[in-house]
């Protein structure tokens, strides 16, 4: 029966082991909802978890949700796409933990607020900040979702050859809403802590069993030979495959300043006319390539600071201590996790390199789940498929955790701002716990409808794009508001809108002739590829404008270098102009920001505002 | 500090000015050892680019650095700042109750 089963399978294109682990990941994840479903029963428990996760699950927990699609897929492409340069991603999603744990997080624990709009509006005493903070929550988190739910359609047609991209969305999408609506985040608590294990497991099995067989890290990168040396090393056990026309060369990809950081350079060089204009354009390329570094690194170390389904997970502790220890322990367990990606990207670069060859989701975003199958031409075709079936579950995994997660602070922004606090203020705990899975049920929906529509976009340029604007937005409001008493609500709203947007438009204009391009790319007609771009004066004059100013390009591709000192200048001017208007207790709120939580501020700061009437 | 034998000491401007003084300055100084490095890589890779490319163990310096050690770099940092965190939150707390019992 089960050898007739595996063997349908394998008559449909169907590995049989992919599909039992993958089977076997959410079906644990759904029963662990199910079953955590039973337990929790207030309204408390649903929005955070009774702030009483232990510091172990809690650090499991928001590790799980960090590790996303891009991390475990992405970042393993994109290393084996660009080389050297794309290191940064893996490093600075992990540096910029330090950075809210420095800053951030111990004041906004104190504070004490289920979400950031709470925050917003406890800082400013302004139900319309609220408002503005409510949508700005559930506008970064959708820009989150996307590249999940591009990864869960392209993982889904990786394992079912011949499925539609579409229905690998839907069905991901609707497991994860039912999962949330039915448990919470208590449920998500247990899963997301649960998933961490798994997506830790599943990156590092397959590579040490693969490095075994193969070649170690180390081999494989020492068989790329840099600028300074005059031949490539060969390590012995290396087989490397010959690298086709479209892969970087060995010096330019092992290097800083590589691919990732010069291609609006390249471009602009190759459509220079002249060979002094060349000449020029290369003198300037290096420069170029170290401001795009510097941004990337500011957009991604803020960005980390201000994502808000990270943020809430603070609050789920029992106190500022206990939020302190956790975050050490998730830098650490995903600083663990964040050193293996590359090893995919370094190992698929000397025996996939066919990936380069193609594009998006069958190119070298999927060089993780590919991999492994590289045992079975070793004589381990069983082991192979076994650990392309683990790393499938990773990805799995991976996806599956970053969606609830977003869901759930979605969904809490939805149900406890909007329904709780605007719409209907005086509803019963009961009324609220309905609204919040009805609130799931609906941001599910919509977040699978947008999923459908990004298959052509890439899952790390999407990550990028949420993570600058909560670097121009939600992390210059959190850091002013916690360390400057100057600031008002009018300096605070001028700020985040002032530097999301401005970057947000940037970054659009980026995409509209990137999103052009890549369909151009599909035509092989020369006549044709003139036609295309005739259709579409507006992503051709953009694109036009690029290769003229090259560096106009740079700026808008990672806006963090302007947007963020942007917001924070708006956010100080704004804030000086209408000093008049900084809330009243303002001292007594930053006390509350800042004395350690033993003095028991927090209490007699609630029974002052009860007080006022609030 | 002046402010330190009234009875509402918590709640004076001294109390809040010193707290997120000294908070302020515990963060600033770990931040300086984490940006330190953060501008300083690219940097070095801009200006030395044939030292940072020397092989080190299979690995190039750089990418040794970059891919694997500012990992236990950044934990060095962030274990460092949780404790000493922990300890100016309690010599604040115990600080305050024995001014307010004055």
């Amino acid at each position: 029966m089960i050898t007739s089963l595996a063997s349908t399978l394998a008559t449909a294109g169907i590995d049989p082991w992919i599909a039992l682990f993958s089977l076997v990941t959410v079906v644990i994840t759904v029963g662990m909802g199910f079953w955590s479903a039973g337990k929790s029963k207030s309204a408390g428990d649903f929005f955070v978890a009774g702030r009483s996760v232990s510091v172990g699950w809690n650090a499991s927990a928001i590790s799980g949700e960090y590790l996303s699609a891009a991390s475990f897929m992405g970042v393993a492409g994109m290393v084996m796409a660009t080389g050297y340069d794309a290191l940064w991603y893996p490093v600075c999603y992990a540096c910029g933990y330090l950075f809210l744990l420095l800053f951030i997080a111990g004041p906004l624990r104190r504070f004490g607020a289920y979400t950031i709009p709470d925050f917003a509006e406890g800082r400013y005493d302004s139900p319309l900040f609220r408002k503005i903070a409510v949508c700005f929550v559930l506008f970064i988190g959708f820009f989150y979702t996307m590249p999940q739910m591009k990864g869960a359609g392209t993982t889904l047609s990786y394992i079912f050859p011949g499925l539609p991209y579409w229905v690998g969305v839907a069905v991901v999408g609707a497991v994860i809403t039912l999962n949330v609506s039915l448990g919470g985040m208590k449920g998500i608590t247990l899963v997301q802590a649960f998933q961490y294990w798994l997506k830790v497991f599943a990156i590092t099995i397959p590579v040490f069993v693969l490095a075994s067989v193969v070649g170690h890290y180390e081999d494989h990168l020492a068989a790329n030979k840099t600028a300074i040396e005059q031949t490539a090393a060969k390590p012995a056990g290396i087989e490397r495959k010959a690298l086709p026309e479209k892969a970087p060369k060995d010096e330019q990809w092992i290097s800083p300043f590589g691919k990732l950081t010069t291609k609006a350079m390249d471009a602009s060089i190759a459509a220079a006319p002249t060979p002094e204009a060349k000449a020029e354009l290369e003198a300037q390329k290096k420069p170029y390539s170290l401001l795009y570094t510097y941004s990337l690194i500011i957009a991604l170390v803020c960005g980390t600071a201000g994502l808000p389904h990270i943020l809430v997970r603070f609050y789920t502790n029992p106190d500022g201590v206990a939020a302190k220890r956790t975050t050490m322990w998730v830098m650490i367990l995903i600083g663990v996790f964040y050193v293996f990606p590359p090893v995919y990207g370094v190992i698929g670069r000397s025996l996939s390199p066919e990936l380069y060859a193609a594009v998006g989701a069958k190119g070298t975003d999927k060089v993780v789940l590919e991999l492994p199958t590289l045992l079975a031409g070793k004589d381990h075709a069983l082991l192979g498929s076994i650990l392309s079936g683990i790393t499938c579950a990773g990805a799995f995994a991976a996806f599956m955790s970053t969606f609830s997660g977003l869901l759930v602070s979605m969904t809490g922004a939805l149900a406890h701002d909007v329904y709780g606090r605007i719409l209907k203020p005086d509803s019963t705990p009961e009324q609220r716990l309905r609204a919040f899975k009805w609130a799931a049920i609906l941001i599910g929906a919509v977040s699978i409808l947008l999923g459908m529509q990004v298959e052509a976009l890439e899952i790390n340029f999407m990550v990028g794009q949420a993570f600058a604007i909560a670097a121009a937005s939600y992390f210059p409001l959190l850091f002013m508001s916690v360390w400057w008493r100057g600031m008002t609500m009018k300096g605070a709203a001028a700020g985040m809108l002032g530097g999301g947007i401005t970057a947000l438009i940037a970054i659009s204009f980026t995409s509209i002739s990137d999103v052009a391009a890549a369909g151009a790319k599909k035509l092989t007609d020369a006549a044709q590829v003139t036609a295309y771009w005739a259709e579409r004066p507006l992503a051709s004059s953009i694109k036009q404008f690029w290769i003229d100013h090259p560096l106009a390009r740079i700026l808008c591709e990672q806006p963090a270098i302007w947007a963020v000192p942007l917001s924070i200048i708006l956010m100080i001017v704004v804030s000086k102009a209408t000093a008049k208007t900084i809330p009243s207790d303002v001292r007594m709120k930053m006390l509350v920001l800042h004395a350690p939580e033993a003095l028991g501020l927090k209490q007699e700061y609630i029974k002052e505002h009860e007080g006022l009437g609030h | 500090m002046k402010d330190t034998s009234s009875p509402d000491y918590i709640h004076s401007d001294g109390f809040l000015a010193r707290l997120m003084r000294d908070q302020l300055k515990l963060s600033i100084a770990c931040a300086i050892f984490f940006f330190a490095a953060l501008v300083a890589l690219p940097l070095l890779n801009y200006y030395y680019p044939e030292f940072m490319a020397q092989r080190v163990a299979g690995f190039t310096l750089t990418w040794l650095i970059l891919g694997v050690l500012f990992f236990p770099y950044v934990w060095i940092i962030s274990y460092i700042f949780i404790k000493k965190s922990i300890a100016l939150e309690d010599a604040e707390a115990t600080a305050a109750k024995e001014s307010a019992k004055k």
